[in-house]
């Protein structure tokens, strides 16, 4: 049984904490948040010991493992005080608020040999998994232009301050939502390393962007549009999507389905010249245990296997979300 | 139940294996007239139970079906609580105590804070209640003879071992609905041991059953050991396996399978449906012949 714990139960720490409680090798031995309301219920109904203050939680449960799902700002003192004590460490999205302190990070848990790993779940959907191979093993010939997209209804008027609302805290579309984004296309295709121009626009908040819309430039030379925006109320929930042209074909993909054409006979195995469509039902592994989407589990299981040295540490690491936080950091250098 | 269920997902754009299909689905939707004449179609094809998730827009079709008592004699809804988006954007925007704070009725929740936390810790089951009471309302005066918890929801209190909840939500069910409790899940293995343990005994239980192994947590295998041991009443959803099988292939699949006592599908054209039913009623005579 693996020692986890978690801080922060908020929405996504709340996802993590029952999808971690139904993992058969996991034992959840503390979990730490600074809303009493939250522990309460979760002391009394789950019979979690709950902390408001991780680093004494740390000490007395000793965990192997420690979940991160506070906001932002607190990421980079929180994880370097667990690396520093040797835990293994999973962190909620965006890393940190600044690609330094994701970049120190990445070398500590180096130095240590520590399990790390950030939670774009993305790179755990069955769609974006096969852009991904059908890129990589060159079927789409030469990048010619990419275009990566998501559109949600997360803001959709004037409301109340959060700390998503705080420029400070890591809040704002670009830095949350668009992340996802960044990450998928450095992922898929290569880091951007440049912006040619970016315009971060305010819809509804006033202290934060709800829009972000650039025109970016990749390490391998190649380069796309980011398009996102938080304030689309058209969308039921957050779709994101990556459309990528090349010279021997093209792709448009969301996390359901997956459109590809290819100009030459040169497809993968099961494809065929012109249009294909797969679906993510075709492309999904069965988890041990669903709550909100196979990906959401995969991620928390690949972690939990990286720890037990089951599978290597290569997916989402402190390391690629350190290259998203730099094209972040990029991007809203040029808005 | 019936034989044979009607779902929603089809007018609320939940489509999930394409975005392009949802945004059509919420075109055609638009009007709460398209979905009065899809129900009716259903109705005309013998489904006279139309199960639901408390979105706001089925407070609508609510309104229609009270207003028009004999035409919509006899018809059921099962109502899925809670609309699962409303309260997640709520919590994004809001935090979990700003959205108890929103949507638990009445001053029960502004008078507990002001109170301290001391008096609002010893009662989260009566909390639980009055967010029951308030998703039922819509429901008035309609016959709602099972009422479920949403699958994220109860799979979210399975993973946290909060089974009071899963056991307090079918009591108040039973209590104040005089309707029996269903659960939503795509974990039909790990919650069916649960509710046995909580006392519940061949609980109503909504689950994704298909051909494909589509969110059957635990494997196909499993789901078909534990429907031949009859321990529960099932639902079997999600049958198209997210549209990945032929329909026919498909129904003919959960049509066999021993112990599904209703199967749940939703269409939006007259010709989909009457096809449904057909196809179902058809392996269901072939299974009478047999035994």
């Amino acid at each position: 049984m693996l020692k986890v714990a978690l801080i922060g139960a908020g929405k996504m720490g709340i996802s993590h904490l029952s999808i971690l409680g139904a993992h058969p090798d996991v034992q959840i031995v503390g979990v730490c948040d600074t809303s009493k309301i939250v522990s309460e219920v979760l002391e009394k109904y789950s019979g979690f010991e709950c902390f408001t203050d991780y680093l004494k939680m740390v000490d007395k449960t000793k965990p192997d493992a420690v979940f991160v799902a506070v906001p932002t700002k607190f990421h980079y003192k929180m994880v370097k005080d667990l690396l520093e004590r040797g835990k293994h460490v999973f962190s909620e999205k965006p890393f940190c608020l600044n690609p330094q302190e994701s970049k120190e990070l990445v070398d500590i848990a180096k130095s240590k040999k520590l399990i790390n790993q950030v939670g774009y779940h993305n790179k755990f959907v069955g769609t974006f998994q096969e852009v991904k191979r059908i890129v990589d093993a060159g079927y789409i010939g030469d990048i010619q232009h990419f275009t990566g997209e998501a559109y949600g209804p997360v803001v959709i008027k004037k409301k109340s301050e959060t700390w998503r609302s705080d420029p400070n805290e890591g809040g704002g579309c670009l830095m949350d939502y668009a992340s996802h984004v960044i990450d998928l296309i450095n992922d898929i295709l290569s880091p951007i390393d440049s912006c040619k121009g970016a315009m971060l626009k305010s819809i509804y908040s006033k202290q934060v962007d709800d829009a972000v819309y650039a025109l970016v430039g990749i390490e391998s030379g190649e380069t796309g549009v980011i398009s996102v925006n938080w304030s689309d109320e058209t969308y039921r929930k957050m779709s994101t999507s990556v459309t990528i042209i090349g010279s021997k074909g093209k792709i448009v993909s969301d996390a359901n389905e997956l459109k590809v054409y290819f100009k030459t006979k040169d497809f993968p195995e099961g494809y065929s010249k012109g249009w294909n469509v797969k679906y993510v039902t075709d492309l999904t592994e069965e988890v041990s245990f669903y709550l909100r989407g196979e990906e959401y589990s995969a991620q928390i299981d690949y972690f939990i296997k990286a720890v037990q040295g089951i599978v290597p540490n290569v997916i989402n690491t402190f390391e690629s979300a350190w290259k998203t936080d730099l094209s972040i950091s990029i991007i809203k250098k040029s808005s | 139940m019936e034989r044979i269920l009607f779902g929603d997902n089809q007018f609320f754009a939940v489509n999930h294996i394409s975005d392009e299909k949802s945004r059509a689905q919420a075109i055609k939707f638009k009007d709460d007239a398209a979905i009065m004449k899809v129900l009716d179609d259903a109705r005309a094809a013998g489904i006279n139970t139309f199960m639901c998730t408390t979105h706001d827009r089925i407070a609508n079709v609510c309104d229609i079906i009270r207003d028009n008592p004999e035409k919509y004699e006899g018809f059921k809804i099962y109502p899925c609580m809670p609309y699962a988006h409303k309260y997640a954007n709520a919590v994004t925007e809001l935090g979990i105590v700003g959205t108890l704070k929103e949507y638990v009725p009445g001053n029960f929740f502004g008078s507990l804070f002001k109170g301290g936390m001391a008096v609002i810790s010893k009662d989260f089951i009566s909390i639980m209640e009055l967010l029951i009471d308030a998703e039922m309302k819509m429901f008035k005066g309609i016959d709602t003879p099972v009422i479920f918890l949403q699958n994220v929801i109860t799979d979210l209190l399975l993973g946290l071992g909060m089974k009071d909840f899963l056991i307090a939500f079918a009591h108040h069910i039973e209590k104040k609905y005089n309707a029996e409790a269903g659960f939503i899940t795509m974990n039909l293995p790990q919650l069916l041991p649960v509710l046995e343990e909580g006392g519940i005994k061949n609980p109503i239980i909504c689950a994704s059953i298909n051909k494909v192994n589509f969110r059957m947590s635990g494997g196909k295998e499993l789901y078909e050991q534990i429907l031949s041991e009859g321990r529960a009443r099932v639902i079997a959803m999600q049958v198209l396996g997210g549209g990945a099988i032929p329909a026919r292939e498909a129904l003919e699949y959960v049509s066999k399978l021993p112990n599904v006592e209703s199967i749940l599908f939703g269409a939006s054209s007259k010709q989909n449906i009457q096809n449904t039913v057909e196809t179902i009623n058809h392996y269901d005579s072939q299974k009478i012949m047999v035994s």
